[in-house]
């Protein structure tokens, strides 16, 4: 049996760094991390069956509702190969591309990589975006071929692409299935016998980097550690390297998958601290753990800060809620480092918090937490993305609320532009080019990664893509293209804000920042919708689209002639008392635009994309 | 102090698909049998229970207006229904003046049993007619063969009764403003001193409400009832009748009574399933079904189901809500300073007539009877 106990396996603090391996669990979406991270599990013992569930580490609600990662999740793992006992301390990933900053931070803990591909989907999006990270770390990566089981499988196929892009022999792909076990155990082997040992100074000066800190309502901040050099022992008084902080270390461990308090943590090991702070900000992601009795000289290199790159307002739906709502951003944000925001007044929809986000999933996933956790009902306005001014006085301006866009003078604006990286059949060329081209998409390359299956490279800005161009991709090619993104910078853009007039009043809420091209379209189809969607009122409405003082598109909501119900006999009086209370109780939730009452419904359902609905369940 | 008295009787040939009434075809009552004279018998036996149990709570009160309604009150004999007006008559005794109103379905009646009714007491009489347009008929799901409907009336004027309405809906699918005009025409075209006339409304649980959801079928544009109502309002002015509530119009003295009793809060009883009552501020209403209504009335309970306590809010309210839809109107000084100033808004729009404002009343105008209850939303919000 190569599973060993953990109390006979080598204990922490106390292994020698040769018999350590680190490695993280990459892959596309979907293509099955977590239930081989679950195989692991069981294989070396550390669940028992009988505690074992699917997905055993996705363990926040909303991960086990959508089925899917959000956040890395490191493991000690004992496991015997060749007639030694070695430690693995494995970390399963996200794969949406929301959170490849959290992979990144993963991997920066890890010497190699298993980079898992669905031998019925074979190469994705993010298994290459995954890849090329694990690369740009120096990490060994193994290829692994999951999903065996599945009749549609073809591990021959994948495992020449795999090879191909990897650049190895078809025959390095180990073929597993993390549903049935098959191949797990060998995988395993092969991970000590591929993957290298951490290497490290066990006598200079503790260092080690703060991969992953999180509040926890218990017992503080928990700051999960890789140390690279030296010691850190229980009770130690460790220092943080950036800001020269001291704390008193309450506890020291590892997780096995729970907690396991130990001595002490050693060269290569992976593990959690506890000092008893209440911030994560005191215990920053990225910064460098040395003891307070022998500091370090030099800091680990550390982590960029994540960018947001998608932005929208969160008001509550009803006013007094805005200090709740605030209370659980700080909340949240403490296990989010990726997560920004600072308040915002808006004249439509009061006070509130513009939000940053990594991306949709992002945002829909604080918004749900949001929501859940501190019982809360928001209203959110469209994404948008960051803009760069340059006024014609030349000013510098960033606006990342559409409605402060400036109304002219302007003599510049800049936009982020991404990468973007598509796969799909050869079959969709043609109809993903024309999709990224209606995106302002310029073709950057091409390529087969065989003879069915192309790789497809635009520059594109993300203000195109925030809003539908995924479930527009999706939509054609039947669901198999897959997309991956990343930042590379700005580029000018011939942008516009378009605003909405209601009765001549602006509604900030409802402003964007749009290509000129797309403006009127734009105009129309939002004046359309409010026609639609504000019941008619004492008062003819006229509902228009301006850029700057220029209408360029226009509705009209006729004024309300009938509001009378005919018929009051005896026992209508109390139904009808009571329809009036509780139209009189509607009317409360209406939001007043000058003197337009907007019913907040129609605010929601403006501001939603038309498919919101099925996004929510949408992975990419 | 007087009582008003309100009898439901609820049977019908069969239902209109619009009708969320409480009423009840031989088939659904599962008798087997297709007269409806034959389940009624009981039905009367506990109304008359149902009178002695009311006069020992009000005690000694003249009763000063009766009205039955349904369901189909004439779907009974004369006969049964002069038993429950007997009883009232005994037990309270009636006004002078009492009027004592029956709702007839034109398919129910002919002259010999118009006769009757009027000679066991009744003075004035209430038809149902709703469209004479066979396709607006056809949409609302109603039988009677609107041809019967000029006869019935002749009769009703010869059988002598002092009062004679009609009932109109307008804004069925498929009704145009032609259509609506031609139904008029024919109404003021009748005998009759009273005219109610009612847009429709979609009620839920009923068939049409059903076909409305479904989207077969398509409710027209408040503008265009608006606009019928318009029309309505000229024509029936010109033929001699005046508005006194937002949906009755009427020849002067031929008000119906009974109506101005539950609009101005009076008290009231409503006797027999599902009845509603109202005797100074309280409400209450009656076991819906007519068997278990007749059960718990055998039983010797109450037939209440359940009640209500006005507030003194809850009463501002209805007052308003109802009193603002008279002719009468309703004081400006019963108002609150916030109230008044809502009001005087709508005044500028042109809602109420300004000789009443001036004389401290708000009486809505034409265009304001179309935003009534607009107007009762902002006053009370
Ligand atoms: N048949 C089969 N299904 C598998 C296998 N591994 C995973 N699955 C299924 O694939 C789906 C995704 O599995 P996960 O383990 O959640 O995938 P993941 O890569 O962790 O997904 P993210 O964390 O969201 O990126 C689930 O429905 C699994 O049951 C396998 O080896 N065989
Ligand atoms: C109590 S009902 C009369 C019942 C009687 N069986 C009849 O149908 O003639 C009184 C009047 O209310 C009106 N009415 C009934 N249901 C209606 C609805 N859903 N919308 C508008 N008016 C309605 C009709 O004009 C009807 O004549
Ligand atoms: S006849 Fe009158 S009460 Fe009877 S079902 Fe028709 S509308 Fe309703
Ligand atoms: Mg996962």
């Amino acid at each position: 049996m190569p599973a060993i106990p953990l109390s006979s396996a080598p204990q922490p603090a106390e292994t020698n760094p040769a018999l350590i391996r680190n490695f993280s669990i990459i892959a596309h979406i979907d293509h099955g991390k977590s239930t081989l991270a679950d195989r692991m599990l069981g294989i070396t013992g550390v669940v028992e069956a009988r505690n074992m569930r699917a997905q055993y580490l996705d363990r926040m609600d909303i991960e086990r509702e959508r089925g899917i990662t959000i956040k890395s999740q490191a493991v000690r793992l004992p496991w015997r190969t060749d007639g030694s006992d070695y430690i693995l301390n494995m970390i399963d990933t996200p794969g949406h591309v929301d959170f490849t900053y959290e992979v990144s931070r993963s991997l920066a803990a890890c010497e190699g990589a298993l980079l898992l591909v669905d031998c019925a989907q074979g190469i994705e999006a993010q298994t290459l975006a995954n890849l090329y990270l694990a690369m740009e770390n120096d990490l060994t990566i193994i290829p692994v071929l999951n999903k065996i089981d599945l009749p549609a499988a073809q591990p021959e196929k994948f495992a020449d692409e795999l090879a191909r892009l990897i650049g190895c022999d078809p025959s390095d792909c180990i073929k597993v299935s993390g549903k049935t076990g098959d191949g797990v155990e060998h995988l395993l082997d092969e991970i000590v016998r591929r993957i290298p040992a951490p290497q490290g100074d066990a006598s200079a000066p503790a260092r080690a980097l703060i991969f992953d800190s999180v509040y926890d309502v218990y017992r503080g901040v928990v700051t999960y550690v890789r140390v690279i050099d030296g010691r850190l022992r229980d009770h130690d008084q460790i220092q943080m390297f950036s800001t020269g902080v001291k704390h008193e270390m309450l506890e020291v461990g590892v997780i096995s998958p729970e907690p396991i308090p130990s001595k002490g943590l050693g060269v290569g090991e992976v593990g959690y601290l506890i000092t008893g702070v209440k911030d994560v900000r005191q215990s920053r992601v990225g910064d460098t753990v040395t003891t307070a009795t022998k500091p370090a000289q030099v800091a680990l290199a550390g982590y960029k800060d994540p960018i947001p790159m998608v932005f929208s307002g969160l008001y509550p739906l009803d006013a007094s809620e805005y200090p709740t709502l605030r209370e659980a951003l700080e909340k949240l944000q403490l296990n989010d480092a990726a997560l920004v925001f600072e308040p915002e007044t808006s004249a439509a929809l009061g006070f509130g918090f513009r939000c940053g986000f990594l991306g949709l999933l992002h945002m829909e996933i604080v918004r749900e937490r949001l929501e859940r956790e501190a019982s809360l009902s928001l209203i959110s306005t469209a994404p948008n993305v960051v803009y760069h001014l340059t006024l014609e006085d030349g000013r510098e301006v960033e606006v990342t609320n559409p409605s402060e866009f400036p109304d002219g003078k302007i003599a510049e604006v800049r936009e982020p532009i991404v990468r973007a990286t598509i796969l799909a059949p050869s079959e969709f060329i043609g109809s993903i080019m024309e999709l990224c081209q209606g995106r302002r998409g310029i073709l950057q390359g091409m390529d087969y990664l065989s003879e069915d299956r192309v790789e497809i490279r635009y520059t594109l800005p993300l203000g195109e893509i925030v809003f539908d161009f995924f479930d527009n991709l999706k939509s054609r090619t039947r669901g198999y293209a897959s997309l991956d993104y990343e930042p590379i910078g700005e580029a000018e853009g011939d942008l516009v804000k378009v605003d909405i007039l209601l009765q001549g009043e602006k509604v900030d809420a409802f402003s964007a920042v749009i290509h000129r091209e797309k403006a009127y379209a734009y105009g129309v189809m939002m004046t359309g919708k409010l026609r639609e969607l504000i019941p008619r009122q004492q008062f003819e409405v006229p509902i228009q689209a301006a850029i700057g003082a220029r209408i360029i598109a226009r509705e009209n909501i006729r004024a309300i002639r009938k509001d009378v119900l005919a018929k009051c006999y005896g026992g209508d009086i109390t139904r009808k008392r009571k329809l009036l209370e509780k139209q009189k109780e509607g009317k409360k939730r209406m939001k007043m635009v000058g003197r337009v009452e907007v019913p907040q419904e129609a605010f929601i359902a403006a501001l939603s994309t038309s498919d919101e609905g099925d996004k929510a369940k949408t992975k990419k | 102090m007087s009582l008003s008295v309100y009898v439901h009787i609820p049977y019908c040939v069969k239902r209109c698909g619009y009708c969320d009434f409480n009423t009840y075809t031989p088939g659904e009552l599962r008798q087997g049998s297709d007269s409806v004279a034959s389940v009624a018998e009981g039905y009367i036996d506990a109304l008359l229970d149902e009178i002695e149990i009311a006069r020992e709570q009000t005690g000694e009160q003249a009763i000063s207006t009766i009205f039955f309604g349904g369901g189909t009150p004439t779907l009974l004999p004369a006969k049964q229904l002069a038993r429950v007006l007997n009883r009232l008559n005994e037990r309270f005794g009636l006004t002078e003046n009492c009027e004592i109103t029956t709702e007839a379905n034109p398919d129910s009646v002919d002259a010999s049993s118009l006769k009757e009714l009027r000679e066991v007491g009744f003075n004035r009489i209430s038809f149902g007619v709703q469209s004479v347009k066979p396709h607006v008929l056809a949409v609302l799901d109603r039988t009677h063969n609107s041809n019967r409907v000029g006869e019935v009336v002749n009769d009703a004027r010869s059988a002598g009764f002092d009062s004679i309405s009609v009932d109109l809906i307008y804004g069925t699918p498929s009704e145009s403003v032609t259509d609506f005009s031609e139904s008029l025409d024919f109404a003021l075209s009748l005998p009759i001193d009273h005219l109610s006339a009612y847009a429709l409304i979609v009620e839920e649980g009923t068939k049409f409400g059903a076909a409305v959801r479904r989207g077969e079928v398509v409710m027209p544009d408040d503008d265009e009832s608006a606009e019928k109502y318009l029309l309505l309002d000229r024509k029936v002015s010109t033929a001699g009748f005046e508005w006194y509530e937002l949906s009755n119009w009427s020849k002067a003295g031929h008000q119906c009574r009974h109506n101005e009793a539950y609009w101005l809060s009076a008290d009231w009883w409503g006797f027999g399933a599902g009845a509603h009552s109202h005797l100074s501020g309280k409400r209450w209403w009656n076991i819906k079904h007519p068997k278990s209504y007749i059960e718990s009335i055998k039983a010797g309970g109450s037939p209440a189901a359940a009640s209500e306590t006005l507030s003194q809010k809850d009463q501002a309210i209805e007052d308003l809500m109802l009193r603002i839809r008279m002719r009468s109107g309703i004081e400006l000084n019963r108002f609150e300073k916030n109230q008044l100033t809502v009001l005087e808004d709508f005044y500028q729009r042109g809602l109420f007539l300004p000789d009443s404002w001036k004389s401290g009343r708000a009486v809505l105008s034409l265009e304001g009877r179309l935003l009534a209850d607009q107007v009762v939303r902002e006053v009370i919000s």
